[in-house]
């Protein structure tokens, strides 16, 4: 039988044929890669291709790079095998990876998400033999509302937060989530601040030029008055640090997918949990896998078991990718930030929590 | 309905205490008496009776949501909650309904007449007419298990506030036998206490604990110094029994159980002693086993408790007496507000009377002169069957629930256990990759539960190492969360326990935090639930 055009091997999800690696978590030659979050773009490759739009955000985060980038449906060789790029709808700059070769075509989803979130390119399914995707919310449990409903339960929880004399404190992923709930914001309401971090990968997505919201950044300057009745967006990791006590009294949201479960809300101690996520649902899972017409798909990150079986027994040829990992600890990255709570589920605030990096797992 | 169910998710969504009575007030000035007296009634415990057991509901709920059984059991696993699972997994409504809780909840009561099949219709039929959120109080009515993470003592505020009662009053008036047929919001909120509920009983005062830890007991100069002149204060041993509060009121006896539990029936030993004493008379004090003149442990009680039956052989292995320390009503008069002195001699006096003086005990005063005494004493309290002293103001009333000052428990044991890590979380900041936040287990029977989380205590290198075994021995993954193989055992302290419906284990903890790994011990060395159970007092 021949050789499989992708394997996972110990580097990351290998091309024998083309020479290059999709997301690779440990430093290769060639990093082909699906999007800039900190699990799919590691530091310490030769060369990397990605999204045009993913260029200034990786500069930012990954430094000095050899970078090449291209758009979506363009195409270019590596040995023989042909990749190109592909909207996978999770954040901007995020890309399902087409690869082809002698006829075979696979397709790594990176990321994704099928609704249109109004600031990234949308989703759009490619048709191809081998589908290799992710299934972060690969649980029945997990169905998304409209975005507009969620988009509008944050502006009225800014609103009232406002009338009660209080801040509003947003957590989301500083590429992706931030954004996303940046654009939805009514800034007739008020104000808008960020957290340093998403300030930069704001920056860096200027520079690209992404045009966003106006929005102030918060320094060691930005005085009590002029927050007054603000949104205030940082990531997760600020969530208890010694940073947000300036914005008391505050009222905290956290925005994930996970927050639609009761449990999980209280584990994040958020004082609103909102249910955005920037990846595929369970449905949407199976719609996009549907919509490839792929013989085979391999599943990566998240319920990786349940969801195989599960598409398994309503007639895909379904594997679960997860076995090839042999156990590395690398890929084993969890989805979602832990924050330090107590027993009673409140954050502890009095740790200390670096500022100079963030943590960032989606 | 719907505004019941709006009501539970907003109260989800704070952890502030005015911001839940505010949400409260606002709820209860806006529904129906008939709304509030169930609301009432479910916030107190007060659930409806079964009707459909929990796997009907389940098969129900996957042939409605078209999903396998064991996606649906997978499903549950990582939801927690089957209410919340059901809720979830079912296809979105396109139904509507106008019914509001009372009428829920009369449906759910008058299902006992309907067929299995009438039952299923009803309830898919149910399902397809609410919103995801009324889908999920309605399946925690529906199966029994309705909880609400607001303590009794807030709703009471909240009523408090719009009544214009006291809030001892209101306590009062919510205690007891009533459900929401047989008593109305009108009873409750009248000025004039009409009440002539028989079983009634009243809230119970509840001791705080001395802060201590296992690292640091208080000695007896700084005991001294909390508390003051010890001719103030009445000691008496602090026994390891059930709380319970009896009743004797016109020729009826009533004992109620500290959780609220009618459990007259439990205890048949103490029914002659409770006919005997005069009509209209409460006491409160301990419920224990008593055999050959002393006190029997606490273990001892609780596989009695613990049964349907009272068996002859129960009865004669673990017999009951109650040991006494409080008169809360006399002559039918309730003299909770007389020190707590001129309570004891009437206690005295109805001990003096008694003929089942095996049975009806009463907890001895131990004398003191100075609290030096009295520590030294308590070292030796397991000697005297307990497990440490109760302090008690002797010029003290006899207050509603748990009030800081008149009465203190002061344990011997310091508070810590052994216990197996099975979760593990990563941390955060500068231990953002180090896992870092443990979950600790102890066994309940050949089951680990878990019962505390805590994340401090280990040196650095410690850290290191606990991590190492954590990635090398994940189970599985829910979220954020590693289920860890069961193999180290670390000993945890902490600062108080009290019970808890919200926690699988049944105990929250006060600020528990890692003593020490303890790396000389297997995992069947640590302790199990009893051991924490017992720490509960009261
Ligand atoms: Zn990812
Ligand atoms: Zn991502």
């Amino acid at each position: 039988m021949a050789r499989p055009l992708l394997q996972f091997n110990e580097n990351g999800i290998y091309c024998a044929a083309g020479d290059f690696y999709i997301d690779p978590w440990r430093p290769v030659d060639d990093a082909v890669l699906t999007h800039a979050h900190s699990d799919h773009a590691r530091w310490g490759s030769k060369r990397y291709l990605a999204h045009d739009l993913s260029r200034e955000v990786l500069k930012y985060r990954l430094g000095d790079i050899t970078l090449e980038t291209m758009g979506y449906g363009e195409t270019l060789y590596k040995n023989g095998v042909k990749i190109s790029f592909h909207p996978a709808g999770h954040v901007i700059g995020s890309a399902q990876v087409r690869v082809e070769h002698k006829g075979n075509v696979w397709v790594v989803s990176g990321d994704y998400k099928l609704e249109d979130d109004g600031v990234c390119t949308p989703f759009e399914p490619v048709k191809c033999n081998t589908f290799i995707s992710e299934c972060t919310f690969g649980m029945p449990v997990y169905k998304w509302k409209s975005p507009k409903e969620i988009h509008d339960e944050i502006n009225n929880w800014w609103r009232k937060n406002k009338e009660e004399g209080k801040n509003s404190v947003i957590a989301g992923y500083s590429l992706g989530k931030a954004q996303r709930i940046l654009q939805h914001l009514d800034l007739s309401i008020g104000k808008i601040f960020l957290h340093g971090v998403i300030a930069n990968t704001n920056e860096a997505l200027a520079r690209n030029g992404i045009t966003l919201q106006e929005t102030t950044r918060i320094t060691s300057e930005t005085s009590k008055e002029e927050i007054k009745g603000a949104m205030i967006i940082c990531p997760p990791s600020a969530l208890g640090s010694p940073w947000m006590r300036k914005f008391q009294p505050y009222s905290f949201g956290y925005c994930s997918g996970w927050m639609s479960l009761r449990g999980a809300k209280r584990r994040m101690a958020a004082d609103r949990g909102f249910v955005l996520s920037d990846h595929a649902d369970w449905d949407g899972l199976i719609q996009a896998i549907d919509a490839t017409d792929c013989d085979c798909v391999c599943l990566t990150h998240g319920y990786t078991a349940s969801f195989t079986r599960y598409l398994n027994e309503i007639g895909f040829d379904a594997h679960e990718a997860h076995t090839y990992y042999g156990g590395d600890e690398a890929s084993e990255e969890d989805h979602l930030t832990t924050d330090i709570v107590n027993s009673e589920g409140d954050v502890i605030t009095d740790k200390q929590v670096s500022d100079a990096q963030e943590e960032e797992e989606l | 309905m719907k505004d019941f169910a709006l009501l539970f998710a907003a109260l989800d969504e704070t952890n502030k205490t005015n911001e839940k009575v505010s949400i409260l007030r606002d709820y209860f000035t806006n529904v129906s008496d008939s709304e509030k007296i169930h609301t009432l009634a479910l916030f107190t415990g007060r659930k409806p009776k079964r009707q459909i057991n929990s796997t009907l509901v389940k098969q129900w709920a996957m042939e409605m949501a078209n999903i396998p059984q064991w996606l649906f059991e997978e499903s549950y696993q990582v939801v927690g909650d089957l209410g919340e699972t059901i809720a979830l997994l079912l296809p979105e409504s396109k139904g509507r309904h106008e019914k509001d809780l009372a009428e829920w909840i009369a449906e759910i009561n008058s299902l006992g007449s309907l067929t299995e099949e009438e039952r299923k219709t009803w309830l898919l039929d149910s399902w397809s007419s609410m919103t995801q959120q009324e889908r999920f109080v309605f399946n925690k009515i529906l199966t029994g298990s309705f909880r609400i993470g607001v303590s009794q003592s807030l709703i009471v505020k909240a009523l408090s506030e719009i009544s214009g009662l006291q809030a001892s009053t209101i306590t009062h008036r919510i205690m007891g036998n009533w459900n929401p047929d047989t008593f109305s919001f009108y009873d409750l909120i009248q000025e004039q206490d009409a009440s002539d509920d028989l079983s009634r009983p009243y809230p119970f005062c509840l001791a705080y604990a001395i802060q201590e830890t296992s690292d640091k007991q208080k000695t007896a100069e700084e005991i001294e110094a909390d508390l003051g002149d010890p001719g103030e204060w009445q000691a008496e041993w602090k026994w390891d029994g059930i709380r319970a509060q009896a009743i004797h009121r016109q020729g009826k006896i009533f004992i109620w159980s500290r959780g609220e539990e009618l459990a007259t029936d439990k205890f048949p030993e103490l029914h002659p002693f409770l006919y005997d004493l005069p009509a209209g008379t409460v006491l409160d004090g301990e419920a224990i086993c008593f055999v050959d003149g002393h006190p029997m442990p606490f273990n001892v009680l609780q596989t009695r408790i613990g049964r349907k039956n009272l068996s002859k052989k129960i009865l004669a292995e673990s017999p009951m007496a109650f040991i006494a320390y409080d008169c809360l009503e006399f002559a039918g008069d309730d003299i909770r507000s007389m020190p707590l002195a001129h309570r004891r001699s009437v206690l005295e006096r109805l001990h003096i009377l008694t003929e089942h003086k095996d049975i009806f005990r009463i907890s001895p005063v131990v004398n003191f002169s100075n609290w030096k005494d009295l520590y030294d004493l308590r070292l030796k309290s397991r000697d005297n069957y307990a497990e440490g002293f109760m302090l008690k103001r002797l010029n003290s009333v006899y207050q509603t629930g748990r009030k800081r000052g008149d009465w203190w428990k002061w344990k011997v044991d310091p508070l810590s256990v052994d216990a197996v890590m099975i979760y593990a979380q990563k941390g955060h900041g500068r231990r953002a990759d180090l896992y870092t936040d443990y979950t600790f287990a102890v066994w309940d029977g050949d089951k680990l539960v878990p019962f505390a989380k805590a994340y401090s205590g280990l040196t650095d290198k410690e850290i290191k190492q606990v991590d190492y075994f954590i990635k090398r021995n994940t189970l599985e993954k829910f979220g954020p969360v590693r289920t860890v193989k069961p193999e180290l055992v670390f000993e945890i302290g902490f600062e108080g326990i009290n019970k808890s419906s919200r926690h699988k284990s049944g105990v929250a903890l006060r600020f528990p935090r890692i003593l020490r790994w303890r790396q000389d011990k297997k995992i069947e060395e640590a302790d199990s639930i009893e051991v924490l159970k017992s720490m509960l007092g009261d």
